[in-house]
């Protein structure tokens, strides 16, 4: 299967997982919010530029801002990360060239460590700035706090279950320049 | 110029991430004032079709309780018929007047079924979304009842699916009333729980109790008086002001809902012209 066929069909399954199964769960408190969809803008291909890049994260975003009709909240959320995702890939594995020689981010390609950092940093990245952005119009510090802290555990622990239940196998590829 | 130029296409990418952040901000604040955003008519079409789908699967799962809630607002009507009143007074009756309620200037408040095919209650923002729309009559600000109580109103309309703001809405604001003293205050919601919403503005010169009914006035221009909002579950002490806050629960349960009635005011145009032309006189 071809990377775009791929990311296409991972685009709209996330979408309708976050849409129609973890937005619909009963609420366990007013702090947790679950969510999985941005592991998406995580998963892309290295070899996308930055631009390209930033502009999926928004679109990816604005298409689940539509569901929820909070037009923009999740598509500024999507484009920091996916803006910022080049810079963090290129903290973590500027040593071993991984990006030139596998396909995308994984626990195969970066290695567990560098690649559960990976995906604290921008879980939290995402978390808080969306949090910020409910905030400005609603609710009380506590509130930001409680909730960018209890919903980053809950969507860590999702990304973890999501790694394991779905293996994603990664081909080293030699003479790739 | 070459020096702007060369800027320009040093930091491109963060010139771009710059535009697409502002355009994201600026849907959602401009969303926020007017309930309008981009495509957002066009995109209520699309998402209500993959709602719809949903719902046809998920429906069958809430057959037992929908059917319950029915037959609880069958009896509750049936309660009412003439039938089971029965006047003592056998030589007075009283006669309704047919011709009156049949007349088209007198009837003023017209019912529409809808069907919920989305509803959230996780969010900071709850919207419904319901499968009838501008074809079939829905317009924008009319009340939304459902079989229990009050659910919220219309904020957007397209061809065939309506958008609701449910009252756990944060910026949702509505009249209410107490059923005992008739006094009003304004119903909000402070974003914990599904179950419950905040009356504010009671003054404390009115006795309250746990348990009791809150209704819609007739001084709202979306909802016919009297439709239930909730019982009083809690008073929450605070000694600093002069009015009660009273946390509610709500008589719709947000968490099963799959009918609504759509409420249309059918004098409501006329009300707000007469309104704003004498604030015009005034001025």
């Amino acid at each position: 299967m071809s990377e775009l066929l791929k990311n296409t069909i991972r685009f709209i399954l996330f979408i309708l997982v976050q849409v129609f199964i973890l937005f619909k769960m009963p609420p366990l408190h007013r702090f947790i919010a679950p969510y999985l969809y941005y592991l998406f803008i995580l998963w892309l291909p290295f070899s996308l530029s930055r631009m390209s890049i930033t502009f999926i994260g928004f679109f990816f975003g604005l298409c689940l801002d539509y569901f929820t009709k909070t037009p923009g909240l999740h598509a500024a959320a999507c484009t920091l990360i996916a803006y910022v995702r080049p810079f963090v890939i290129g903290l973590l594995i500027s040593q071993e060239g991984a990006d030139k020689n596998y396909i995308s981010p994984s626990i195969v390609s970066m290695g567990w460590a560098p690649y559960a950092t990976y995906v604290l940093v921008l879980t939290l990245l995402h978390h808080s700035y969306l949090v910020l952005l409910q905030w400005l119009t609603f609710g009380s510090f506590i509130f930001f706090l409680g909730k960018v802290i209890a919903s980053s555990a809950v969507s860590l622990l999702l990304v973890l279950l999501t790694e394991l239940l779905f293996f994603r196998k990664q081909k080293f590829r030699t003479n790739t320049i | 110029m070459r020096n702007v130029f060369l800027f320009i296409r040093r930091h491109f990418n963060f010139l771009f991430f710059l535009v697409l952040q502002i355009v994201a901000l600026s849907f959602l604040f401009r969303f926020n004032k007017f309930h309008e955003a981009v495509f957002l008519n066009v995109s209520t079409e699309v998402t209500g079709h993959f709602y719809e789908r949903y719902n046809n699967i998920e429906y069958y799962f809430q057959l037992k309780k929908t059917n319950e809630s029915l037959v609880q607002e069958n009896l509750r009507l049936r309660q009412l018929l003439k039938e089971n009143f029965e006047a003592p007074d056998s030589i007075r009756r009283l006669i309704h007047d047919t011709l009156k309620v049949d007349s088209h200037t007198v009837i003023k408040y017209m019912l529409m079924e809808a069907k919920v095919v989305n509803n959230t209650t996780t969010q900071q923002a709850n919207y419904l979304t319901i499968h009838r729309g501008f074809d079939q009559g829905v317009r924008p600000n009319m009340g939304v009842t459902g079989p229990q109580g009050i659910v919220g109103s219309v904020v957007n309309v397209s061809k065939n699916f309506a958008t609701i703001q449910s009252m756990l809405h944060y910026q949702f604001r509505h009249v209410a009333k107490l059923k005992h003293s008739n006094e009003t205050g304004t119903i909000e919601w402070d974003g914990m729980s599904p179950l419950y919403v905040t009356l504010k503005n009671i003054p404390k010169s009115v006795r309250v109790e746990k348990g009791d009914t809150v209704l819609t006035t007739q001084l709202s221009r979306i909802f016919p008086a009297n439709l239930m909002v909730g019982t009083i579950a809690e008073i929450i002490p605070d000694n600093s002001s002069s009015f009660y806050t009273l946390k509610v629960r709500t008589a719709t349960n947000f968490g099963n809902i799959e009918y609504v009635y759509v409420i249309d005011n059918l004098q409501a145009d006329e009300q707000k012209m007469l309104e704003d032309s004498t604030r015009k006189k005034i001025q």
